[in-house]
C-alpha cells in the first residue's frame, strides 16, 4: 500500500519534539528534583524519629508535660522546628508557582508569526483536519494524520460535532480539550523530524481508546511536498480494476459518507478519503493501511470498532478487489 | 435500686428490641453504625474486584478479554462505587460509632434520622448494582461528563440510574453531617470544653460542616442531569443555550471537597493512633485544629484544577495553582507535627501504628504529585494520563485506606471485644504496602510515557506492556492482602483474644468502658477535665448523676464549653425510618421513569413521614408528666 | 447552667427537660438543613448568572416573567412573617391557645403562597424545555415550590398535632423551629424573585 519505511510513532513527554513540549520537560525536571529532596527529607525524618525513640509498650507511661505551659518546654521548642519547616515547605510552593507562571508565560509567547492554520474537529471517533496555510494559500482536507513543517508555528483551531474529546500529542505539547458549544485553540511546533502519535485523552464513550492520530513532523522541504500533494484532487483512477473500483465507490455508497476531492464524492459525515493511500495506519490509528486490513474494515467496520459510524459493507469478493485497487491509487 | 439492677435497666432501656420486628425499627447508634461499616465494606470489596478485572484485561496489550462496553461499565462502576459508596460514607459511618463514646454521650442527635440515612444509602447502592446485573450500568465514567451522559449519546437507563444514586447517597451523606454537628456541638459530656474535644472529633466536625456546602453541588448537577435526560431541560445543551462546562463546574466544586471528605477524618484516625502508640498527645493540639479547619476552608477553593485541561481564561487557572498549592501546607504542618510526636514520644510498634506509618510514605509521594499536578503546564501533559491514576490512588488509599485500617485494627476490639491478629495484621501490612506500590508506582512511568485513562486496551508498540503486567501483578497482591483482612476478622470474630475494656491503654473516653460497649455507653456518665481523660484522671466531680435509666434520657450541653443545659429523651426503636426509606426510595426510582412519580409517590413518603414524627400517647404522658420547663 | 455540685456526682435531675433557641438540637438541625438548602439555591442562583454570562441576549428568546403574580407572592410572604413572629413568640411562652390560632394562620398563609404560585408558573413565559434560560427559572421556581409544599404542610401537621395532641412542652420547641425554618423560606423567596422576576429585567 505505502511504499515509505514505516517507522513506529512515539507517544510520550519526555522527548520533546517541540518546543511547547521542551518548556514543560523543563518545568516537570525541576519540579521532580525539588520533590524527591522533599519526599526524602519527611521520609527520612520520620524513619529518623523511629529509630532513635525510645521504645516502650504499653506499660510506658504516657507522658502528658506537653499539656501544661509550666513543663511544655520540650514541647515549644518542637512546634519552633515545626514553625520552621512548614515556613521552608511554604518557600518551596513559592518556588514551584514561580516555575509555573514562567513556564506558563512561556508557552503563551510562541511565535506564531505566519503561522499554519490547521482547523481540527473531533468527532467519535476520528480527527478531521482542514488546513489553510496563509503563506501559501493552500487550502485542503485531512483526516486522522497531520503533517507539521519543521521549525514552523501551527495553530489549531478545535470544535467538535458532539461529546469533549481532547487533542494530546504529549511529545509536542499538553493537551487541550475539545468542547461543544466552543472554538478552543492550541499553538504547536515541532522542532525536529519525527513520527509522533496523538490520543484522545478525554473519555468519549465506547471507543474513546481508539481515536488517535499520526503526526508526521517534516523538514520544510518535505512539507510542501506533501502539502502540494494534498492539495491537488485524487490522481485519475487507471487501469480497469482501478476504474471499476471507482464505480463500485459510488454503487456501494461509499459517497455518502466520504469525500475524494476532484471526483463527485464531497460527503464530509467520514473521513476524507483523496490521500488515503498515504495515510500509514486507518481507523484513527487503530489499524496498519494496509490492504488485508483495509479490506477488513470495509466489509465489517462494526465487528471491528464497535459503534463506529461506518456500516457493515458486505460485497462479491470481485467488487471488494476492484475497490482496493481504486483505494490503492489515492496517492 | 442497687446499682447491678440500674444497669439492667439502662441497657434494657438503650438496647435494640429482638426479632425481626426489631431489626428493622433498631436506632441505637452501634446497631446502625456497624451495619453502615459492613455494607460499605462489602462496596470496598465490590469495588475492588471491579479494579482486578479492569487490571486482569490491561495485564496485556491487545487483550480481548473484556470489551470496550463492559470494560467502561468497570471502571465507571468502580470509581462511582469507591468514591460514593465506599470512601465517604464509610468515614461518616465510624464516626456515627465513636463520637458518642469519645464526648460522653450515650447516643447520636436525631437517632431516627441516623437509621433512616443508612437505609436510603443501603437501598440506592444496592439500585446501582440491581441495575448493572441487569445491564442497566451508566458507562459514562464515575464523573459523568456532559454531552457524554446526555440522552443523545448515553441512551437507555444506564446514567439515571448512576445520577439517581447520587441522590440517594447524597441524602443519607447530608442527614449523617447533621447529625454529627448536632451531637458533637449540643452532647458533649460536661466539662469537654472545645479545647479538650479530641481531634479525630475536630476532624468530623470540620468534615460533617464542609459535607453541608460541597454536596448540594453534586445533588443539583445531578438533578439537572436527570431533568436534562428526563423531561428535556436544557441545562448543558450549547445549542439550547445551555452550557456544557456547567456541568464539570457543578460537579468538581463538590468533587474537589468530597477528596478532603475522604482524607480529613483519617487526619482523625492518625492523630489518635500516633498518640496512643507514641504514649503522648500530639504536639501542637491547636495548631492541628487550625490546620484541620483551614484545609477544610482551603478545599473549596481548588476545583478548576480538575478544569486545567479546557478553555478557561489562563490567569483564572493560575489562581488555581496557587490555591492548590497552598492547601499542601496545613497538611504539612500536620505531617511534622506528627513526626515531632513520634520523634518524643515512646514507641510501641503494634498494627495500627504500621498502617500509619504506611501512610505517611505513600500519602507523602502522593501529595507531591498533587504538587505537579496543581501546576497548569504540568497538568496539561498528565492530566487524564494514567499519571492522574496513580496521583489519585497514591493520595486515597495513602491517604484514607491505609489509615483505615489502622484504624480498624486500633478500634476493632471496643467494637467486638475480640482483638485482631497482630502476627496477621502485619502480614497484610507488608503485602499491602508492597503490592500497593507495585500497582500503583509504575503508573506515573506509564502516565509521562502516554499512557491515556479510561482506555481498555493498548497498542503492542507502544512500550508500556511490561508496565502495565507489573501494575496487574500488584493489584493481585492488594486482593489477597484484603483477604488476609477478611481471615483476620473472621478468626477474631469466632475466637480472638478477649479485649477487655483498654487493650491499647488510649487516653479518650472510648476506652473507658467494656468492649463492645453497653447498650447506653456508658454506666455512668463521665465529667471531663482533661483533653486525655484516661490519662489524667481524677478531677471533681467525676461523673453525672440524675439521668434516667427508664427512659433515653440524654444530656444536652452547651457548645464551646459543655456546661449543663438541659435533658431531653431521644426516641427509642420505630419501623418509621425503615419504612419512610422505602417510600423515598420508590419516589426515587419511580421518578427515573416519570416525572409524574415524584408527584404521586410524594404521598406515601408524606404518609410515612407524618407518622414518624406523630408522637406516640403513652410517651407523651410519661413526658408531661415529669417534664420541667425551661 | 453550673449546678452546685458538693461531692462526686454532678446531679442534673433538676434541669429542664426541653429548651428554646441555640440552646436546642432542634435548632441546630434545623440550621443544618437551612445551610444545605441555602447552598442549593446559591448554587442554581449561581447558575442562572454563569448561563447568563454566556449567553449574548438575556432572557434567551422569551419575554419576562410577568410582574404580577411573583410580586403578589413576595408581599404575601414578607407579610406571613408576622404571624410566623407572632407564633413563635407564643410557642416561648408555651401558650397553647396563641400557638393554635398562630399555627392555624401561618398555615393558610402556606396555602394562600401555593395559590398564587399557580399564577407565577402559568405567567413564567417560557417553558422548561425552550432553553436553558427557561430550564434554570424553572429549576428555581420549582426548587422553591417545594419548600413552600414540604414546610406549609409540615406546619399542618403541627397545626393539627397542637389541637389534636398528644402534647408535651417539646412540642412548643417544634413549633419554634417550624417558625425560624419558614423564615428561611421567605428569604429564599426573594431571593429567587430577585433572580428570575428581576434579573430578567436588568
Amino acid at each position: 500500500m505505502l511504499d515509505r519505511s514505516i517507522t513506529t510513532p512515539v507517544q510520550d513527554a519526555l522527548h520533546p519534539g517541540g518546543v511547547q513540549a521542551a518548556h514543560i520537560l523543563q518545568l516537570w525536571n525541576g519540579t521532580l528534583a525539588l520533590c524527591l529532596m522533599v519526599f526524602i527529607l519527611v521520609v527520612g525524618a520520620c524513619l529518623l524519629a523511629l529509630w532513635r525513640a525510645p521504645k516502650g509498650g504499653a506499660q510506658a507511661a504516657p507522658d502528658l508535660a506537653g499539656l501544661e505551659p509550666a513543663t511544655g518546654a520540650r514541647d515549644a521548642r518542637l512546634m519552633r522546628v515545626v514553625i520552621w519547616c512548614s515556613v521552608l515547605a511554604a518557600a518551596g510552593l513559592l518556588v514551584l508557582l514561580l516555575g509555573t507562571i514562567q513556564a506558563a508565560r512561556a508557552l503563551a509567547q510562541l511565535p506564531a508569526l505566519d503561522a499554519l492554520q490547521i482547523e481540527l474537529t473531533g468527532h467519535d471517533w476520528w480527527w478531521e483536519a482542514h488546513y489553510r496555510d496563509p503563506l501559501t494559500g493552500q487550502q485542503f482536507a485531512t483526516a486522522n494524520e497531520l503533517h507539521l513543517p519543521v521549525g514552523r508555528a501551527a495553530i489549531v483551531t478545535m470544535r467538535t460535532t458532539d461529546v469533549i474529546h481532547s487533542l494530546w500529542i504529549p511529545n509536542l505539547h499538553g493537551k487541550l480539550d475539545l468542547i461543544p458549544g466552543r472554538i478552543t485553540e492550541i499553538r504547536l511546533r515541532a522542532d525536529r523530524a519525527g513520527l509522533f502519535r496523538g490520543q484522545c485523552a478525554e473519555f468519549c464513550g465506547l471507543q474513546h481508546t481508539m481515536m488517535a492520530l499520526d503526526v508526521v513532523a517534516e523538514p520544510p522541504a518535505s512539507y510542501a511536498a506533501w502539502a502540494t500533494r494534498q492539495q491537488a484532487g485524487a490522481l485519475a483512477a487507471v487501469g480497469n480494476l482501478a476504474q471499476r473500483g471507482r464505480a463500485v465507490f459510488q454503487e456501494r455508497q461509499c459517497a455518502a459518507c466520504h469525500a475524494i476531492a476532484g471526483t463527485k464524492a464531497t460527503a464530509t459525515i467520514g473521513p476524507d478519503l483523496t490521500h488515503l493511500a498515504r495515510r500509514r495506519m486507518i481507523a484513527a490509528g487503530m489499524l496498519p493501511n494496509t490492504r488485508g486490513f483495509l479490506a477488513g474494515w470495509i466489509v465489517d467496520a462494526p465487528s471491528i470498532k464497535p459503534g463506529v459510524g461506518m456500516p457493515a459493507i458486505h460485497m462479491p469478493p470481485d467488487d471488494l478487489q476492484a475497490l482496493l485497487a481504486y483505494l490503492e491509487t489515492l496517492k | 435500686m442497687n446499682a447491678v439492677d440500674t444497669d439492667l435497666e439502662l441497657d434494657a432501656t438503650w438496647r435494640d428490641p429482638p426479632g425481626w420486628r426489631g431489626f428493622f425499627a433498631a436506632v441505637n447508634h452501634k446497631t446502625i453504625s456497624l451495619r453502615f461499616m459492613v455494607t460499605t465494606f462489602g462496596f470496598f470489596i465490590a469495588g475492588g474486584l471491579l479494579a482486578l478485572a479492569m487490571r486482569v484485561q490491561l495485564a496485556q496489550p491487545g487483550s480481548t478479554l473484556i470489551g470496550a462496553h463492559a470494560y467502561n461499565q468497570l471502571f465507571t462502576m468502580h470509581g462511582t462505587t469507591m468514591m460514593f459508596l465506599f470512601a465517604v460514607p464509610v468515614m461518616q459511618a465510624i464516626a456515627i460509632y465513636l463520637v458518642p463514646l469519645m464526648i460522653g454521650a450515650r447516643s447520636v442527635a436525631f437517632p431516627r434520622m441516623n437509621a433512616f440515612a443508612f437505609w436510603i444509602f443501603l437501598f440506592g447502592g444496592v439500585m446501582l448494582y440491581v441495575a448493572y446485573f441487569f445491564d442497566a450500568a451508566s458507562d459514562a465514567g464515575w464523573f459523568a461528563y456532559v454531552p457524554l451522559s446526555s440522552f443523545q449519546y448515553s441512551p437507555g437507563k444506564g446514567v439515571d440510574f448512576w445520577a439517581q444514586m447520587i441522590t440517594f447517597t447524597e441524602v443519607s451523606g447530608l442527614m449523617e453531617a447533621i447529625v454529627l454537628i448536632t451531637t458533637i456541638l449540643k452532647m458533649r459530656a460536661p466539662g469537654m470544653t472545645l479545647n479538650r474535644m479530641p481531634l479525630f472529633v475536630w476532624g468530623v466536625l470540620v468534615t460533617s460542616v464542609m459535607v453541608l456546602f460541597a454536596l448540594p453541588a453534586v445533588v443539583l448537577a445531578s438533578t439537572a442531569l436527570i431533568t436534562d435526560r428526563l423531561v428535556d431541560t436544557r441545562f448543558y445543551s450549547p445549542a439550547h443555550g445551555g452550557d456544557v462546562l456547567l456541568w464539570q463546574h457543578l460537579f468538581w466544586f463538590f468533587g474537589h471537597p468530597e477528596v478532603y471528605l475522604i482524607f480529613i477524618p483519617p487526619l482523625g484516625f492518625i492523630s489518635t493512633i500516633v498518640a496512643t502508640f507514641a504514649r503522648r498527645p500530639i504536639v501542637g493540639y491547636r495548631t492541628m485544629v487550625l490546620c484541620l479547619i483551614a484545609t477544610g476552608f482551603l478545599a473549596f477553593g481548588l476545583w478548576v484544577h480538575h478544569m486545567f485541561a479546557t478553555d478557561l481564561p489562563a490567569l483564572g487557572k493560575i489562581f488555581f495553582t496557587a490555591a492548590s498549592l497552598l492547601i499542601a501546607v496545613p497538611t504539612a504542618v500536620q505531617i511534622f507535627c506528627w513526626i515531632a510526636t513520634l520523634w518524643s514520644g515512646r514507641l510501641w510498634f503494634r498494627t495500627p501504628l504500621l498502617f500509619v506509618l504506611g501512610f505517611f510514605a505513600i500519602l507523602v509521594l502522593g501529595g507531591l504529585t498533587g504538587l505537579m499536578l496543581a501546576s497548569v503546564p504540568l497538568d496539561l501533559q498528565v492530566h487524564d494520563t494514567y499519571f492522574v491514576v496513580a496521583h489519585l490512588h497514591y493520595v486515597l488509599l495513602g491517604g484514607a485506606v491505609f489509615p483505615l485500617f489502622g484504624a480498624f485494627y486500633y478500634w476493632f476490639p471496643k467494637f467486638t471485644g475480640r482483638m485482631l491478629g497482630e502476627t496477621l495484621g502485619r502480614w497484610q501490612f507488608g503485602l499491602f504496602f508492597i503490592s500497593f506500590n507495585v500497582a500503583f508506582f509504575p503508573m506515573h512511568v506509564l502516565g509521562l510515557y502516554g499512557m491515556p485513562r479510561r482506555v481498555y486496551t493498548y497498542p503492542q508498540d507502544a512500550g508500556w506492556s511490561n508496565m502495565n503486567l507489573m501494575a496487574s501483578i500488584g493489584a493481585l497482591g492488594i486482593a489477597i492482602s484484603v483477604l488476609l483482612f477478611i481471615i483476620n476478622v473472621w478468626r477474631s470474630w469466632r475466637g480472638g483474644a478477649l479485649a477487655g475494656n483498654d487493650p491499647w491503654r488510649g487516653g479518650t473516653l472510648e476506652w473507658s468502658m467494656a468492649s463492645p460497649p453497653p447498650a447506653a455507653n456508658f454506666p455512668v456518665v463521665p465529667v471531663v477535665h482533661s483533653l486525655f481523660p484516661l490519662w489524667q484522671p481524677g478531677g471533681k466531680p467525676s461523673h453525672v448523676t440524675g439521668l434516667s435509666t427508664r427512659y433515653r434520657e440524654v444530656l444536652i450541653t452547651s457548645v464551646a464549653n459543655a456546661e449543663l443545659d438541659h435533658r431531653l429523651w431521644l426516641p427509642a426503636s420505630s419501623p418509621w425510618p425503615f419504612l419512610a426509606a422505602v417510600a423515598t426510595t420508590i419516589l426515587f426510582i419511580g421518578s427515573i421513569f416519570s416525572p409524574w412519580a415524584v408527584v404521586w409517590a410524594a404521598l406515601p413518603v408524606a404518609v410515612a413521614c407524618t407518622a414518624w414524627f406523630w408522637p406516640e400517647k403513652d410517651m407523651t404522658q410519661q413526658r408531661s408528666d415529669s417534664e420541667q420547663a425551661p | 447552667m453550673k449546678l452546685e455540685n458538693t461531692d462526686d456526682a454532678l446531679d442534673v435531675s433538676t434541669l429542664p427537660t426541653f429548651a428554646f433557641g441555640t440552646r436546642s438540637p432542634m435548632w441546630w438541625g434545623t440550621l443544618g438543613m437551612i445551610v444545605v438548602e441555602g447552598m442549593v439555591f446559591a448554587l442554581t442562583i449561581m447558575t442562572y448568572f454563569y448561563l447568563r454570562s454566556r449567553s449574548p441576549t438575556w432572557p434567551q428568546q422569551a419575554p419576562p416573567p410577568d410582574l404580577l403574580w411573583g410580586s403578589i407572592n413576595a408581599a404575601l410572604m414578607v407579610a406571613s412573617g408576622i404571624p410566623n413572629w407572632w407564633t413563635k413568640r407564643a410557642a416561648e411562652q408555651l401558650d397553647l391557645r396563641r400557638v393554635r390560632i398562630g399555627m392555624a394562620v401561618c398555615v393558610a398563609f402556606g396555602v394562600a403562597c401555593l395559590l398564587v404560585r399557580i399564577g407565577e408558573f402559568a405567567t413564567l413565559n417560557v417553558r422548561w424545555d425552550t432553553n436553558a434560560y427557561g430550564s434554570v427559572v424553572w429549576m428555581l421556581m420549582g426548587l422553591h415550590t417545594m419548600h413552600l409544599l414540604t414546610d406549609t404542610w409540615d406546619s399542618a401537621v403541627l397545626a393539627v398535632l397542637m389541637w389534636t395532641g398528644p402534647l408535651e412542652g417539646k412540642r412548643f420547641v417544634d413549633v419554634a423551629e417550624n417558625a425560624g425554618y419558614w423564615y428561611f423560606v421567605v428569604i429564599s423567596w426573594l431571593a429567587v424573585y430577585a433572580v428570575v422576576f428581576w434579573g430578567a429585567r436588568a
